[in-house]
């Protein structure tokens, strides 16, 4: 499976990792070898088979719908690029 | 004593209890060993305080006779586990001075039983490589050489800081964690053991996420009975992590009877793939005659759908990891780019996750983004569900018809030359041999057994079936008693 570079220019949007657009060929050519490699599943008959959505047979744990945990402001933006007055700071997000 | 650092956990406990050493003399030991070791890029970040107060607090402990087996042993830790207060990056520019306000569950259960960091080992990205070579730390560097050619080999990756370090006597031990082999692949390349847990044995909460159905932390040490001792400290429930499973754990060290005598051992064709090095050939052959000798019964096998693993692997490592680097934005913790006039919060997710992440990170993060995209996500991702079932199906198969373990090679080759590798799909075949286990949720190790011609070491693979690591170790310290493997790297740096 081919991919052109429109499609390498959507997915890196999708995916919000800033591309140049000299970059985008290089990107496709790479994506296409890797669909490529991946294509082989199609030769496989998987008629009828459930797809994994759990590795070993066990349901999930349930517990109380408690408060466990909190008061840990500090904590939690102790390593924020750019925290203030107790929140995470971010550019103007609405006009 | 001398030479505290090429002690195994085993010994260094027995040594300790008996008053012939402590913790001090072995951490103090292992300090100055990395010290001199820096051209083996394998420690990153280096916590000699740490290390000095916890090998004090463990020699107060062995004193007074309160000591598991774990304590004052000097280990190095994979960069991928959180820990607090020191700088946790996962080898990613990304989370450049991310110093964790918590500590992982396995760092947590392993200092609780005595154990000293030494410091952060060196890792790939996100642990995405099987060379070691995208961390944005620089290289990890093998220990072993090609005879007397000084071409600088790969330890393998992921874990591969933690396999050279073990290799060449820095620590006693070494954390890893394993999504496709990044403990097996590593562990076989630099002659040292290395086990994969059964998914969910092992705790994942704080080990920074890659693919969460498939990675498991384990142990990397000098022999199968350091990886039953450690394994022991490193597992058990954990109400953090729901995928945790809630099982007895067993005595593991006790497990090792060696003794194997009516165990069936399945040698699976499918593993026998074009091009295989004759080295890599023998020695399977060599390990097969081990385990006959040892009396087990060998029987020829088949996992039909082997050949179709790594490509499911690679479509769904990279979804699971293109939603688990969504969190990396810049906003609540790492590396955020500096925005130009008029940059909106768009530009800085965008510039952000441009600059922090390296090639091969953007590489699966963009390629997961596209198998989950409308319009692809049932012929790739699904599909890709529907054959992992299938692989995990003819492992339960095999079992079933009374297979207690599964002999493979580790790897398809030795290690190779840093830089050999250019092309990703011809690294991802790195894999071929250890990622089956992954996607079955299965326990797997890799055991050293020789030596290649050219002096390198070679591992095999024994693959478990679920729970029943105790019994998978046992198999494989026949297999180490058997291989008689003793060489070690000699000291080039």
């Amino acid at each position: 499976m081919s991919i052109d570079t429109e499609t390498a220019r959507r997915v890196a949007k999708l995916a919000r990792i800033k591309v140049e657009d000299d970059q985008l060929p290089a990107l496709a050519g790479e994506f296409s070898a890797i669909l490529d490699f991946i294509e082989q599943l199609n030769e496989v008959d998987v008629e009828g088979v459930e797809p994994m959505t759990s590795v070993t047979p066990q349901r999930l744990k349930r517990r109380d719908d408690v408060v466990t945990d909190g008061d840990q402001q500090a904590a939690v933006l102790k390593n924020a690029p750019d925290a203030r007055e107790g929140f995470f700071a971010v550019p103007k997000v609405v006009e | 004593m001398t030479d505290l650092t090429k002690l195994t956990i085993a010994e260094a406990r027995d040594a300790m209890r008996k008053g012939d050493t402590t913790s001090a003399e072995i951490t103090q030991a292992c300090l100055t060993a990395i010290e001199g070791a820096g051209a083996l890029g394998a420690f990153v970040h280096h916590t000699p305080e740490i290390a000095t107060e916890q090998a004090k607090a463990a020699d107060a402990r062995i004193k007074a006779g309160d000591a598991p087996d774990m304590c004052g042993i000097p280990l190095g830790i994979k960069d991928l586990f959180c820990t607090k207060g020191v700088p946790s990056q996962a080898a990613s520019g990304i989370l450049e001075g991310f110093k964790p306000e918590y500590e992982s569950t396995v760092t947590t259960q392993l200092f609780d039983a005595g154990a000293v960091m030494l410091g952060k080992l060196n890792m790939d990205e996100f642990a995405m490589g099987s060379s070691n070579e995208t961390s944005v730390y620089g290289n990890a560097v093998n220990p072993w050489r090609r005879g007397n050619d000084d071409a600088v080999l790969t330890p393998g990756g992921s874990s591969g800081g933690s396999a050279s370090a073990v290799a060449a006597d820095l620590c006693l031990a070494a954390t890893g964690t394993d999504t496709g082999g990044s403990i097996r692949q590593p562990a076989a390349f630099v002659g040292i053991t290395g086990l994969k847990p059964t998914y969910g044995r092992v705790s994942r909460w704080g080990i920074v996420a890659f693919a969460s159905s498939l990675d498991q932390a384990g142990p990397m040490t000098k022999d199968v009975r350091d990886s039953a001792i450690m394994l022991q400290a490193m597992c058990g429930h954990d109400p953090k992590d729901s995928t945790s499973a809630d099982l007895a754990v067993p005595d593991f060290e006790a497990a090792l009877t060696g003794d194997i005598k009516g165990k069936t051992i399945g040698i699976p064709k499918e593993y026998r793939v074009d091009d295989m090095p004759e080295e890599i050939e023998k020695l399977w052959a060599d390990g097969i005659t081990m385990m006959k000798d040892a009396g087990a019964k060998i029987v020829d096998i088949s996992l039909p759908h082997t050949k179709y693993a790594l490509p499911a692997y690679y479509v769904i490592a990279p979804a699971e990891a293109s939603s688990n680097l969504a969190r990396y934005d810049g906003v609540r913790f790492g590396h955020r780019a500096k925005l130009a006039q008029g940059d909106g919060i768009t530009e800085m997710y965008e510039k952000t996750r441009a600059e922090g992440f390296g090639a091969e990170v953007q590489r699966r993060v963009m390629v997961g983004t596209y198998v989950l995209s409308a319009g692809f996500y049932d012929a790739y991702y699904n599909r890709a569900r529907k054959v992992r079932t299938l692989i995990k199906q003819d492992f339960e198969t095999v079992f079933a018809d009374g297979i207690d373990a599964i002999l493979t090679p580790a790897t398809p080759s030795a290690a190779f030359a840093l830089g050999e590798n250019f092309d990703p799909i011809q690294m991802y075949l790195n894999d071929v041999f250890t990622v089956t286990v992954n996607l079955a949720g299965l326990p797997g190790i890799a055991v050293p057994v020789g030596l290649d011609q050219q002096g390198l070491p070679l591992g095999l693979q024994l693959i478990g079936r679920p729970w029943e690591e105790a019994d998978l170790l046992n198999v494989a310290f026949s297999l180490e008693q058997s291989a008689g493997f003793v060489a070690k790297p000699s000291k080039w740096w």
